[in-house]
């Protein structure tokens, strides 16, 4: 079963002269209960795929089916009920003038959903938060208490497929462990899909079995984690970026530079 | 060269060109004193020296010190503290002055907060030169044009006269390096250069870092959090929790490191090569505050 069903997205921003492609005929599908994930380097669209999935974005071209069902530009309460999304910086993206409580209870009054005191209660446990932390500001809560409060606010719709965008890339490395356990542990008691864009590698190879490799607005390759680092990868690139987050090593610094300056600032080619 | 090195080249060897003994930095707070740094010792030869820990560590803090660049709020102490010959908690303002920048140079994390965004970046190498050297503003304009091109800038005239904000990141780092390197400082203290860039930008950064390293024999402290990356670009690696080094290991043993803190930190990290269902979280032990 097909739960996300991406085909020739494509999307443009600005206008005359300035026209940029960002996203140019993306397509990818991914299974339900999977952890699909999306990896590239800054500007290669990544976070741009998650952003039109979520409604953020209204003007991309092409098709994005959930659950087989297509879905249009604009935003419906419905749509904001199966999918979610979590963003990256946990400072910015909680309000500061909100209690936790206050964040939580937003999404259910705007849904109207009622019985929204034993939810927050559940949510909260879901994600580890204790009961007590229920009452606090944001500036009152550590980085990784902010990330489970973005964590509990997108979980409280019960939505099926959850949108990460680099969830936990401002977090210390312990805390970090913390978080993406909360998520694997989620993840199998509701049987979520998740679709995790970061550009670590490492992350991406503890939680996904498949992946997109983005370069410019384009999908290289879709492949499995173990063959990418098997050095099974189709693409020079995509091999290139395992081995650039693997170590340092000088040689691999002058080829990129060599790339670099022969296929004017990407690498291309098998 | 002769064969026969004199005697003050052989003293100059031995000496470290950073020596820390019993540092320690306090923050004057309102209500009492926070200890920041609690008594960390390490020496600096020429190699790439690593200081990891988590956030409030105080792996920046220590980098700050040697550069004695500390808010006013803080109380910095230690038995010695010392750039060669150079006893930095007693020098003078003029002399710190005369030393940063010249003699002991630093790279911050992001080039976007550190490069002044109303000149142009070739002005501000230039400017770094013209500091502390007695030279004509052409000169200064011509090693900072050979400069760029030592950090892999193509078109160094035409760079010159952008603004930062006209600049990517990895440019941005590279005109930091090339600030940071014209006046052939002895030590370079990066703290994380390369945490907001992409991994190829990052390698291609790191590199220039290395050849600088190798050429000119520098001694280069580098502030990381990331574990990967140290133990293939540094030499030793130092591991700070709490204000303290609970362990400090050459970087080909960071696999074999002892202390609990130091294992589970390297634990808590997805590998690349392997796959576990659950990442082990650490349980922090009291006793780690404690001196080892």
């Amino acid at each position: 079963m097909t739960a996300i069903s991406v085909k020739n997205l494509s999307i443009v921003f600005g206008e005359d002269e300035n026209e940029t492609k960002v996203l140019d005929a993306v397509s990818f599908d991914v299974e339900k209960g999977e952890v699909f994930g999306l990896v590239g380097e800054s500007g290669s669209g990544k976070s741009t795929v998650l952003r039109c999935i979520a409604g953020l974005y209204t003007h991309w071209t092409g098709e994005i089916l959930i659950d087989g069902q297509p879905v249009g530009a604009q935003l419906t309460k419905e749509r904001c009920r199966k999918i979610q999304m979590v963003f990256q910086d946990p400072y910015g993206s909680l309000h500061p003038k909100h209690t936790v409580q206050t964040t939580l209870a937003a999404p259910l009054r705007i849904h109207g959903i009622g019985d929204s005191d034993r939810r927050i209660t559940e949510v909260l446990r879901d994600v580890g938060l204790a009961p007590h932390l229920r009452f606090r500001y944001p500036h009152q809560l550590s980085g990784g208490q902010r990330q489970r409060v973005a964590i509990a606010r997108a979980l409280i719709l019960r939505p099926f497929i959850l949108l990460l965008d680099e969830p936990t890339s401002a977090l210390d490395v312990s805390v970090q462990a913390e978080v993406l356990n909360v998520l694997s542990d989620i993840r199998d008691r509701e049987g979520l899909t998740y679709l995790l864009v970061s550009h670590d590698l490492a992350v991406i190879g503890h939680m996904c079995r498949r992946l997109a490799v983005m370069q410019q607005g384009l999908i290289e390759e879709v492949v499995d984690y173990a063959d990418l680092s098997g050095s099974r990868a189709q693409k020079a690139y995509s091999r290139m970026l395992f081995d650039a987050s693997h170590h340092y090593d000088r040689s691999m610094a002058n080829d990129i530079t060599a790339a670099r300056q022969a296929g004017g600032g990407t690498v291309h080619g098998a | 060269m002769s064969s026969t090195p004199r005697a003050s080249d052989a003293a100059a060897v031995q000496m470290p060109l950073i020596e820390a003994r019993d540092l320690r930095v306090a923050f004057q707070m309102q209500r009492g004193v926070f200890q920041a740094i609690r008594g960390v010792s390490f020496s600096l030869g020429q190699e790439k020296l690593a200081i990891v820990g988590e956030s409030g560590s105080g792996k920046s803090t220590v980098g700050r010190a040697i550069m004695r660049l500390n808010p006013p709020s803080a109380i910095v102490t230690a038995e010695r503290l010392a750039f060669k010959d150079v006893d930095l908690l007693s020098a003078s303002r003029k002399e710190l002055r005369r030393l940063r920048g010249r003699h002991i140079s630093m790279i911050m994390q992001d080039p976007k907060y550190s490069l002044n965004p109303v000149a142009t970046v070739g002005e501000q190498i230039a400017e770094a030169y013209r500091t502390h050297h007695k030279v004509s503003n052409r000169e200064a304009r011509e090693r900072a044009l050979t400069m760029l091109e030592a950090v892999q800038i193509r078109s160094p005239k035409r760079v010159y006269d952008l603004y930062p904000h006209q600049v990517s990141g990895g440019m941005g780092q590279r005109i930091m390096i090339a600030m940071m390197l014209i006046s052939d400082p002895e030590v370079l203290i990066a703290d994380e250069p390369t945490s907001a860039l992409d991994v190829t930008v990052r390698l291609q950064i790191l590199a220039i870092l290395d050849d600088m390293v190798k050429e000119r024999g520098l001694g280069m402290i580098f502030i990381s959090h990331d574990l990967n990356l140290v133990r293939s670009f540094c030499d030793r690696v130092i591991i700070m929790y709490a204000g303290r080094i609970v362990e400090t290991v050459a970087a080909a043993d960071l696999d074999n490191v002892q202390h609990p803190y130091s294992r589970g930190l390297l634990n808590s990290l997805p590998r690349l090569d392997q796959k576990r269902d659950r990442l082990p979280v650490i349980q922090r032990d009291d006793s780690w505050l404690e001196a080892v």
